[in-house]
């Protein structure tokens, strides 16, 4: 009984140790445990996913529903295959749905955003299954190409000014 | 005088390269002994509560101000941004990728390796280490090994700690003081933190410092001169290497793994 204070105090010191580090994983980390249980994969081509990166958010009208789990290369046709792990409860996307990047913010990080197409069952709408692909991409907006076609076309309407100036 | 110069040149590095040859040799027998589980938990437990469990006040008041501090410098930066969403971002990848590993190695220096090289060399000034050697008791396996686990177990869960108190710190400077909105904080700290790419990292890095900072403190109580001035040579010799050994160390870890 001699070491008895010291053995509760390490006891709570090691435990104490082990609840900051749950804390640590779960509340400043994000860990997620059930990632791989409950979803489903849809794919879409991208002409150019710009910076998008691997768990990068999906989201419907700002509402997160899935990541992003996989970016590879197309190997006939050389353009940007995007995978994506999409809540299984999210499962009436019909086969009209864009999938589209875009950035929050101007420097933000760049997220994947589905539109919902619509549905009729006349017209032979489906809705996307696991492994199916977007039909409807967008690309990403590339913020240097935009101010490069902005500096383009003012310095072609100042040339345009100034040849009328000059008439 | 050339040769002078040479000669002492010469004689200190050698006394340095034996005294890593003397550490290295005290800490593989210390180690990789055959450990006595029943007989030596009693020590470590012991150990740990004298090493860790007394040094945890400390970590935690200087965690908790570290990120009060954080949280206050990076809102009135980040508030010309129109950032200040992201000070969870910033205080929490601050404190867990380096301040959290590095201050509380250097504060463990401060606090538990001075005490470990000061006890140890009382010991030997008061020649109980020759009188355990006497009594064919292994002083390696009695003192150095327990100590040396004890330390390893304890800054990896003070880093812990200390990370999780300083980022509640921050919070509580950021979001209960000046009103940032308490989801954002932690929604932008939960997208950016990884757990794979900076909470691993941050421990790998503790249990280094920890295996560091606790060689040097018992090398040099184990190695020191026993008398009064050779305990205060080796206590203030341990507080010194230890910061540099953490401080470097810190910067190559970086390097490595960011």
């Amino acid at each position: 009984m001699k070491y008895l204070k010291a053995e509760i105090l390490v006891g709570i010191f090691v435990l104490a140790g082990i609840i900051a580090a749950v804390v640590l994983s779960l509340k400043v980390a994000g860990l997620v445990l059930n990632t791989s249980s409950d979803v489903y994969t849809l794919h879409a081509k991208f002409d150019n996913i710009g910076s998008l990166k691997l768990r990068a958010p999906v989201k419907i009208g700002g509402v997160l529903v899935g990541r992003v789990s996989g970016i590879r290369l197309d190997e006939k046709t050389m353009t940007p295959v995007v995978d994506m792990e999409i809540d299984a409860s999210c499962n009436k996307l019909s086969n009209e749905s864009k999938a589209s990047i875009q950035t929050a913010g101007i420097i933000g990080e760049q997220y994947i955003s589905l539109t919902p197409g619509f549905y009729d069952e006349d017209l032979g709408s489906e809705y996307l299954k696991d492994g199916d692909y977007f039909q409807d991409t967008g690309s990403a907006l590339v913020l240097e190409d935009l101010i490069g076609k902005f500096l383009y076309s003012a310095g072609s309407g100042d040339a345009k000014a100034e040849g009328a100036e000059a008439k | 005088m050339i040769s002078n110069f040479l000669g002492s040149l010469g004689r200190y590095f050698l006394k340095k390269l034996t005294a890593l040859g003397r550490s290295s040799m005290m800490m593989a027998s210390a180690v990789f002994a055959r450990p006595d589980f029943r007989r030596h938990s009693v020590l470590l437990v012991n150990e740990i509560y004298f090493i860790g469990v007394q040094s945890v006040i400390i970590i935690l008041v200087s965690g908790l101000f570290i990120g009060m501090v954080l949280g206050l410098q990076g809102f009135n930066i980040l508030k010309d941004f129109m950032a200040t969403g992201s000070l969870g971002t910033l205080v929490a990848l601050a404190i867990i990728r380096e301040l959290g590993p590095v201050v509380a190695a250097l504060l463990y220096a401060g606090r538990a390796g001075s005490a470990l090289t000061a006890e140890i060399g009382q010991l030997k000034a008061s020649e109980q280490i020759s009188a355990m050697e006497m009594m064919a008791v292994d002083p390696l396996h009695r003192i150095i090994a327990p100590r040396f686990w004890a330390g390893v177990i304890s800054l990896p869960i003070l880093s812990i700690l200390f990370a999780v108190v300083g980022i509640y710190g921050g919070k509580f400077v950021g979001v209960d003081w000046l009103g940032l909105d308490d989801g954002i904080f932690w929604s932008a700290m939960q997208n950016s933190v990884d757990l794979a790419e900076d909470v691993v990292p941050m421990l790998i890095k503790s249990v280094v410092f920890a295996v560091v900072c606790t060689w040097i403190a018992l090398f040099n109580g184990y190695d020191c001169r026993p008398t009064s001035a050779g305990i205060s040579s080796a206590t203030t010799a341990t507080v010194v290497q230890s910061s540099l050994a953490v401080l470097g160390l810190d910067f190559v870890l970086t390097a490595l793994m960011f």
